[in-house]
């Protein structure tokens, strides 16, 4: 489609539009911008935040489109399915885990298809930065037969997210695009070109939206028909680049996006570059691959993430002929993020002389809370109250509370996604834990802790959920949150907890002994209890003041 | 021409505040430049790093592969010993003396400012001191940005420029400390 040549040239200034120091993320909400954009939808989340961070900047200035934070994935996609329905230009963004709990719409609406452009951002996160594991969200596009995009740079994630709303519209699906850490969160220049207009409203077809059994089965249909159109499109994008070097026939390289880099890091002079296919848009470019493969007799797949490509270019019997290396043949590690170094190693090349760290004295920095954060407060009460019980066991969730589980609090057994302490307290209750305790932050229990409460409502369980109220998203930045103070306590009495046993205390040094003393009450009690821990996040805090002076 | 930096501090120190200058200037400069930050965890007062790389050519990685980094810029000197296997042979250490003990088992900082005598080519600058005298500690960013600055492939007024891009919206007051922490800074490494 032919938008892609400005980023493979050297970055000019064009029609008066300025270069920009852009984070990746930046530049994708940048991108859906430019590209006529009626409606941004995000939870936050390490390490996609910072997209819709934009995008809420730019809509408060301009005021021309939305950008909302959302109560969930789940949510934030179907209010973009909603806008795509209407016929205007969406786009929701979360990280890479935030998809599982948007897959249920990320799928149906490959069904449904788009109306209006809808584009998907996930940012993955190799290495687990930011985390609980690496899930590679290229195979979700795969699963749900949508395009992807693989931006390398930042000038191709501004780029390919333009190029995205247009391809959703022209073939009539979602498009995803992949980010991860490395480039969500690297800041370099973009240039930008002039914006378009959104689109007016135009409704989509009943039929193809609803999606009963019968308009379902046609609509699948429709969808596994255009496989051939979408491996056309990646054939034919000039995101991907194929440099064939007819001298070397032994070795040819496939890169995916960023990987891209650290292969060329490593060849810095372009005459030593074996021949390399840059990949960067999904379903794989067979032709480019074909052409490829019958160049050379080795092929190294060099890719952040689950072996994807490598997978696809094994099958069950492998090519015939041909060696294929990558992360499955144990040439690149299987787990962690890529780097120069990692790459350099799979090239078989020599290591760059470096110092050795082992004799020099250094020690772990490792996260911490800050100094005079509530969570610590809670975490020293909850220690305390619960010395009594050897048995006890403290289910916890997704947030800065999470560091509970490093000393000196040692404070939690569990963590393993969005809302998961409430429904494990409960289990862990049925199955004989006693006392079983539930720790959550107000965002994280507004995310994913209201259904499992309901549940435990519903049997009376013998179990006490804190919840920790900070009135924000403290561990992505502070995003606004949408169940705090008074509002939170009505609504867990409206839930059916008994009035009683919702009890509200001030996480304060000062009230220790208090507090040590009203969970000890409500741990003691038989039966469904909830503690409120309500002290604002220091950092926001700190915010505030200094907003206002 | 190329300079690839690793800027090395702890949570809160401000080390993105000097890439914020730093990026821009390179900017202005018409270089291209790629700047790897840390979000989200890992800055609740734990160890921060971020890889900056300048150049005239395009910039490929983010990150700049073990020893071949041409400076180590530190607030927290055994941060900077953390990060001392991307320096290349020939490459030069600027970094603050001044520890921030935020963990029981920090090393002695005798031995931590011993590793960073094994390097040659040093800038070792009381970054404290100097930003309690400009007006404030919080400004050994600024200082040990100016203690950097001779060496930086960026000139001195495009910095000064973007700092006051950066402190200005906070105050004509806050502005000049920061100008201060920097002239502090940079004429003790021009001294040493």
């Amino acid at each position: 489609m032919g938008l892609c040549i400005l980023s493979q040239k050297i970055i000019t200034e064009e029609q008066g539009m300025k270069q920009e120091v852009l984070l990746g993320d930046e530049a994708v909400a940048l991108g859906a911008i430019h590209a006529g954009l009626s409606g941004g939808y995000s939870y936050p989340g390490t390490p996609a935040s910072e997209i819709m961070e934009y995008l809420v900047r730019a809509s408060v200035q301009t005021k021309s489109f939305v950008a909302s934070w959302s109560v969930n994935e789940k949510v934030a996609y179907e209010e973009a399915l909603g806008v795509s329905y209407a016929g205007k230009r969406a786009l929701v963004s979360m990280k890479h885990v935030g998809l599982n709990v948007a897959a249920d719409p990320f799928m149906n609406s490959a069904i449904t298809g788009a109306n209006g452009g809808l584009v998907v951002v996930v940012a993955d996160d190799p290495g687990m930065h930011s985390s609980q594991n690496e899930q590679d969200s290229r195979f979700y596009a795969e699963f749900a037969k949508v395009f992807c995009f693989e931006p390398s740079s930042h000038q191709e994630a501004y780029d390919m997210t333009r190029e995205a709303f247009d391809l959703s519209e022209h073939l009539g699906i979602p498009v995803m695009i992949r980010m991860v850490t490395r480039l969500s969160h690297s800041r370099s220049r973009v240039q930008p070109r002039p914006p378009r207009e959104q689109n007016t409203l135009h409704f989509g077809k009943d039929t193809d939206w609803t999606l009963l059994p019968v308009h379902a089965r046609r609509r699948f249909k429709i969808l596994v028909d255009k496989q051939q159109e979408l491996i056309d499109e990646s054939n034919q994008s000039c995101f991907n680049s194929l440099m064939i070097k007819s001298q070397n026939t032994s070795l040819g390289i496939i890169a995916s996006g960023i990987a891209a880099n650290y292969v060329y890091e490593n060849y810095s002079n372009e005459k030593d570059r074996p021949s390399i296919l840059k990949l960067t848009t999904y379903p794989i470019p067979e032709e480019l691959i074909k052409k490829l493969v019958d160049h050379v007799d080795t092929l190294l797949v060099v890719e952040e993430g689950y072996p994807h490509v490598e997978k696809s270019l094994l099958g069950v019997f492998g090519i015939p002929g041909k060696n294929i290396h990558g992360k499955l043949s144990g040439h690149l590690p299987s787990t962690g993020e890529l780097s120069p170094g990692i790459v350099r190693q799979g090239l078989e090349m020599a290591p760059l002389p470096k110092r050795a760290l082992e004799d020099f004295p250094i020690a772990a920095r490792p996260p911490q809370l800050c100094l005079g954060c509530s969570h610590a407060d809670t975490y020293r009460a909850l220690n305390e109250a619960l010395e009594s019980y050897p048995e006890s066991n403290v289910a916890s969730d997704i947030g800065c509370y999470t560091l509970g589980a490093l000393p000196p609090y040692n404070a939690i057994q569990s963590c393993v996604c969005m809302g998961a302490s409430v429904s494990m307290a409960k289990g862990g209750a049925e199955a004989g834990v006693y006392p079983s305790v539930a720790v959550i932050g107000d965002s994280t229990f507004a995310h994913s802790g209201l259904t499992p409460l309901l549940a435990a409502v519903a049997a009376n369980t013998n179990m006490t959920l804190i919840i920790m109220d900070n009135s924000t998203v403290a561990m992505t930045g502070g995003q606004p949150t949408f169940l705090s103070g008074e509002k939170l306590e009505k609504v867990i009495e409206g839930m059916g907890v008994a009035k009683e046993h919702i009890r509200t205390i001030l996480p304060l040094p000062k009230n220790h002994d208090e507090n040590v003393l009203i969970m000890k009450q409500e741990i003691d009690y038989q039966g469904l209890s909830v503690v409120i821990a309500a002290r604002e996040c220091v950092q926001q805090a700190r915010k505030k003041k200094r907003s206002k002076t | 021409m190329k300079q690839d930096i690793i800027l090395a501090g702890v949570g809160g120190q401000g080390i993105l505040s000097i890439a914020f200058v730093i990026d821009n200037a390179a900017l202005k400069q018409g270089l291209d430049f790629k700047q790897a930050e840390v979000h989200g965890m890992a800055q609740r007062g734990g160890a921060v790093q971020s890889h900056l790389r300048i150049s005239d050519q395009p910039v490929f990685s983010d990150l700049i592969p073990k020893g071949v980094a041409d400076m180590i810029l530190s607030i927290e000197p055994m941060e900077c010993v953390r990060y001392l296997d991307y320096l290349s042979p020939d490459g030069i250490v600027v970094t603050s003396r001044s520890p921030f003990v935020n963990i029981p088992d920090y090393p002695d900082i005798d031995a931590v400012l011993g590793a960073i005598e094994t390097v040659t080519n040093r800038v070792i600058v009381d970054s404290e001191k100097l930003a309690k005298e400009a007006g404030s500690p919080k400004a050994q960013n600024m200082v040990m940005l100016g203690a950097a600055s001779p060496h930086l492939i960026l000139e001195e007024a495009n910095l000064k420029e973007f700092m006051r891009v950066l402190f200005e919206p906070r105050g004509e007051k806050m502005a000049e400390m920061n100008m201060d922490a920097f002239d502090l800074g940079r004429s003790s490494a021009m001294k040493s």
